[in-house]
């Protein structure tokens, strides 16, 4: 933590996060969206900024920025869990391939590879129109679509510990394969499983943006994907509504920044070797 | 040749995959299929025979799914209601479109960021090089419709004089072909530069990094001992060894830029395999969906294909020691 501060990127990341936090766990207790509070009438439809509504209304007449901080909340917890379950998924596979090699690996990387090349996105889409707009389908859809780079980075990693002289040695001691993963190679495969976690949330968080854009949001909880979604198929570009699309916008591109510094900034860390940029 | 049959063997059976999961996906998971295509409960049973015979989910999973192969080989991929034709000419005119964009937006990427990069690269640690990082994780951070809303909204509405919608102006008349392709080219223009503007931040970031690691090796030192410029080493020694990475990190970004059309498509109502995609979403026109689904999927693996054929030409060492 002291090492990320003190890297300017790591730093900058670490202020983007901790103020979209900020948003998403307390502003929405203090300011609650209520859906059903819609306007009174035409007159308070895509209203610009103003003392009642500082952020304007949107096509219904309710609350933008009470909006953009229940968005946060959605965007950030969608983010977070798919990126659990991919974390979960990408790691458990590159540690067995890369720990039991042969034909187990061959045939994980087979099918990490297969789902590397295909796009996301098509399948993604397809999966969400056929289970439905709900948040959990959601995060699981994102989550086990997300996981094959983790996979191979993951794998690769815990080849060439397996190579080291520990492994032989815990063997001839009597340690059983699973604890030798426990005891030896997940300490050591961590640090590179954080790094990398850190840049999914980022990808998870994009991915649920695009996805609730397309229309597959689930529409009881929106998200700052989901007020983009309604702000363009309500039309509020062509009525110059800026108040309503730039702020969602904004907040993906404040917390995916965040999230992109500090991954960056810990892998430059943990990773010397890597240091590129300064 | 060994390794090219090896390698079209996998892209057979990658393919192969897919479309049994295609197959799965569509017509075994969600339920009663024929519920999802009628959208209605009121269908007597005679009707529902009669629906389930012509989409062909009638008698075992078996044999459905090898009608819906032989379908498939024939090219025949149902029909569509909300569209009210054929899929096949329907994502046969989008998949036109689509390559349309990705082929201007690709080479406005590949060349500006591969300058870019090589530029940043080149200048390791300078204040250039650290602002042009830091612009790239910024442009590698939005989302990519967004950045075509933000576009609609300055060249549509704001300033103006660019058209935001549709591959070509609405009802035109155009007195030659020249008059046409230019309505085209003025309706591409603000796509493809949304599209660009988000991946080349990916070129920029790889290319420079991959020149970093090219400068640090021993070859460079004897460039600079031979007294060269620092023009020539950059760009003759540098660069056309930097490329190698990058081209296979690209060949890795093919899916990624797939999905940045698909969004690009559906802010600027560009007719293509995304907009499909997106229009039959929302129309819950599954045939439609399913289809644009499966060729997008097969044509990015073709290209995976195509771009690893391409560096084993381009890179010798790798077909010496396979």
């Amino acid at each position: 933590m002291g090492k990320l501060w003190a890297d300017r990127m790591g730093r900058w990341g670490l202020i983007a996060l901790a103020i979209t936090t900020f948003i998403a766990v307390i502003c929405p207790i203090f300011f609650p969206f209520d859906p059903s509070k819609v306007g009174a009438d035409a007159a308070s439809i895509l209203t610009g900024p103003s003392k009642t509504h500082l952020l304007g209304s949107d096509e219904l007449g309710r609350d933008v920025l009470r909006q953009f901080f229940t968005g946060a909340r959605i965007s950030l917890f969608v983010g977070i869990m798919a990126t659990v379950i991919s974390t979960i998924v990408g790691s458990g596979l590159g540690i067995f391939a890369g720990y039991y090699m042969g034909r187990l690996d061959g045939i994980l990387m087979r099918i990490t590879d297969f789902f590397l090349v295909v796009p996301a996105l098509p399948l993604m889409i397809a999966l969400g129109a056929i289970f439905g707009q709900n948040i959990t389908v959601i995060i699981m859809v994102i989550g086990f679509l997300s996981w094959p780079r983790t996979a191979r980075i993951v794998r690769s990693q815990t080849l060439s510990l397996r190579q080291r002289q520990f492994v032989p040695r815990a063997k001839s001691l009597g340690s059983s394969n699973l604890r030798i993963i426990r005891t030896h190679i997940v300490p050591h495969v961590m640090p590179l499983i954080v790094a990398n976690t850190i840049l999914v949330v980022a990808g998870c968080i994009l991915s649920e943006a695009t996805l609730s854009f397309i229309g597959l949001g689930d529409p009881d909880r929106i998200s700052w994907g989901t007020m983009l979604h309604f702000s363009f198929v309500s039309g509020a570009i062509g009525r110059g509504a800026w108040w309503y699309f730039l702020p969602p916008g904004f907040g993906i591109l404040f917390i995916v920044l965040g999230f992109t510094l500090v991954g960056h900034s810990f892998e430059k860390i943990t990773n010397p070797r890597l240091g590129g940029s300064e | 040749m060994p390794f090219l049959l090896r390698r079209f063997f996998t892209l057979l059976s990658s393919i192969f995959a897919i479309v049994t999961f295609n197959f799965f996906l569509f017509h075994i998971i969600p339920g009663d299929p024929i519920r999802l295509i009628a959208r209605t409960q009121r269908l007597n049973a005679e009707a529902i025979a009669k629906m389930r015979a012509s989409f062909g989910l009638d008698g075992s999973i078996l044999s459905q799914y090898f009608r819906y192969l032989s379908k498939l080989v024939h090219g025949d991929l149902g029909y569509s209601f909300s569209f009210k034709e054929n899929v096949s000419g329907l994502v046969g005119r989008a998949l036109g479109n689509t390559l349309l964009l990705l082929t201007a937006s690709t080479l406005i990427v590949v060349i500006l960021g591969i300058a870019i990069g090589v530029f940043a690269g080149s200048r390791q640690g300078k204040k250039s090089d650290t602002a042009t990082v830091i612009s790239s994780l910024i442009l590698w951070s939005m989302p990519t419709f967004w950045v075509g809303m933000l576009l609609v909204f300055t060249f549509g509405v704001w300033v103006g004089g660019l058209p935001i919608s549709g591959i070509s102006t609405a009802n035109a008349v155009y007195s030659n072909g020249f008059e046409y392709f230019m309505d085209i080219s003025r309706h591409l223009i603000l796509p493809t530069v949304t599209l660009a503007i988000v991946d080349i931040a990916f070129f920029i970031i790889i290319t420079r990094t991959a020149l970093i690691d090219v400068m640090t090796e021993d070859y460079m030192l004897t460039a600079r001992g031979k007294g060269l410029g620092r023009r020539a080493i950059v760009w003759r020694h540098g660069f056309r060894n930097a490329m190698l990475p990058v081209l296979t990190a690209s060949a890795l970004y093919i899916s990624a830029l797939v999905g940045g059309a698909i969004q690009v498509e559906v802010v600027f109502s560009w007719p293509g395999m995304g907009l499909l995609m997106y229009n039959s979403v929302l129309a819950r026109d599954y045939p439609v969906l399913e289809a644009s689904f499966l060729l997008t999927t097969v044509a990015v693996l073709v290209a995976n294909f195509a771009a690893d054929l391409l560096y084993r030409v381009l890179d010798p060492r790798v077909a010496v020691s396979k």
